[in-house]
């Protein structure tokens, strides 16, 4: 005999997590910045650290974090939130403290502070969404956009010749000393969402245990930007980011840093 | 009949009708609806109710977070 399944607390398996505010996200829909947002709200509350987190959101699409995950937050100069988050963890070290930046924030105008950030092995977290694009601005080419890849400053096509190549400041971070985890995900299917979510776990754990900064890069879909359906984009990333941005752990340290 | 079903709620006013959950779903439980909601955008719906496990696949990857997901047991078997 079929049954109907009852919509009762006792069944529920799975749902929004009271950490994310009420608030509907300004994101483009099917923008990987969601569901970026929705894992650490449910890392951060699974590890009960609601009180102790402050978030440095960066300019950039995501600039509005602090509308929808319920801890504290400081809202950075454009590429200057590893600055204001080395300055939060200092004086706070009992804080969980982490930024969330976009690939023109991070890697172009912030790069130093970036850079300077993780080579001083500040105990943060930086979630870095690279969608190979400036997607607030309107779709203009990053230092991150593939070859060949078409934006409204690259009409025809990145080209090397003209606009230098793409980098993948993950693997050059992850030769500093400071960095103690360095690693790649995205959160396009179930699967990827979860073992990301891992990595921001990890991540977090790292940042509490004093070992030095993690850096989780979340290759991601702008769809907008990019001119395609969400579900499109996707399948571009999968065929076009991954082959390039290779997911999966850079470098894991084993050794703490020394003092 | 399955011993363990599933089934989903969406928050239909706050989904944009992105679709990634329609195609994470491995039982091709979800469509898009024909109507809109208050903002212009189709919803998340279950086209195909009965073949929902309750994997959850779908709200992991929804941006939104609209999708709730229930499972239970037959309590017939
Ligand atoms: C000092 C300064 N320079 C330039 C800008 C314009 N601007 C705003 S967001 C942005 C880039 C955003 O791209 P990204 O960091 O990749 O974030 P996304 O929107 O793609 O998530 C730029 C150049 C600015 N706001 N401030
Ligand atoms: S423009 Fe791109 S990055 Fe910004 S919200 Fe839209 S899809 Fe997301
Ligand atoms: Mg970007």
């Amino acid at each position: 005999m079929s049954f109907q399944v009852e919509i009762t607390p006792e069944n529920k398996v799975y749902g929004k997590t009271p950490l994310l505010t009420d608030n509907v996200m300004h994101y483009c829909p099917g923008c990987s910045h969601g569901t970026i947002h929705k894992l650490v709200a449910e890392v951060i509350e699974e590890m009960g650290l609601q009180d102790k987190t402050i978030g440095v959101s960066p300019v950039g699409c995501s600039v509005f974090a602090y509308n929808y995950i319920h801890i504290d937050w400081i809202q950075a100069a454009h590429g200057r939130a590893c600055a204001v988050a080395t300055a939060a963890k200092r004086l706070t070290p009992e804080k969980m403290v982490f930024t969330y930046q976009g690939d023109g924030d991070l890697s172009a105008i912030g790069t130093a502070e970036s850079i300077h950030a993780c080579n001083r092995g500040e105990n943060i977290v930086v979630i870095y969404v690279n969608n190979a694009i400036y997607g607030m601005t309107g779709g203009q080419m990053a230092p991150t956009t593939l070859l060949g890849m078409k934006t409204a400053t690259s009409p025809a096509g990145r080209e090397a010749a003209i606009h230098g190549y793409p980098y993948k400041i993950a693997e050059i971070v992850s030769m500093l000393d400071g960095v103690c985890y360095v690693t790649r995900q995205s959160v396009q299917s179930p699967a990827a969402a979860r073992k990301a979510k891992k990595a921001l776990r990890q991540a977090f754990e790292n940042a509490m245990a004093g070992k030095g900064l993690s850096f989780v890069e979340m290759v991601s879909s702008c769809n907008s930007g990019w001119k395609q359906s969400p579900v499109d984009a996707n399948k571009w990333m999968e065929e076009n980011m991954f082959p390039f941005y290779k997911l999966g752990d850079i470098k894991v340290a084993t050794e703490p840093k020394e003092a | 009949m399955a011993k363990i079903k599933g089934t989903v709620t969406v928050d239909v006013e706050k989904c944009k009708g992105c679709g990634v959950c329609v195609v994470a779903c491995p039982t091709d439980v979800l469509a898009l609806s024909k109507e809109v909601n208050g903002k212009g955008y189709p919803f998340a719906m279950q086209a195909n109710p009965d073949a929902c496990t309750g994997c959850a696949n779908c709200a992991v990857v929804c941006p939104d977070s609209c999708l709730t997901v229930y499972r239970q047991r037959d309590p017939n078997a």
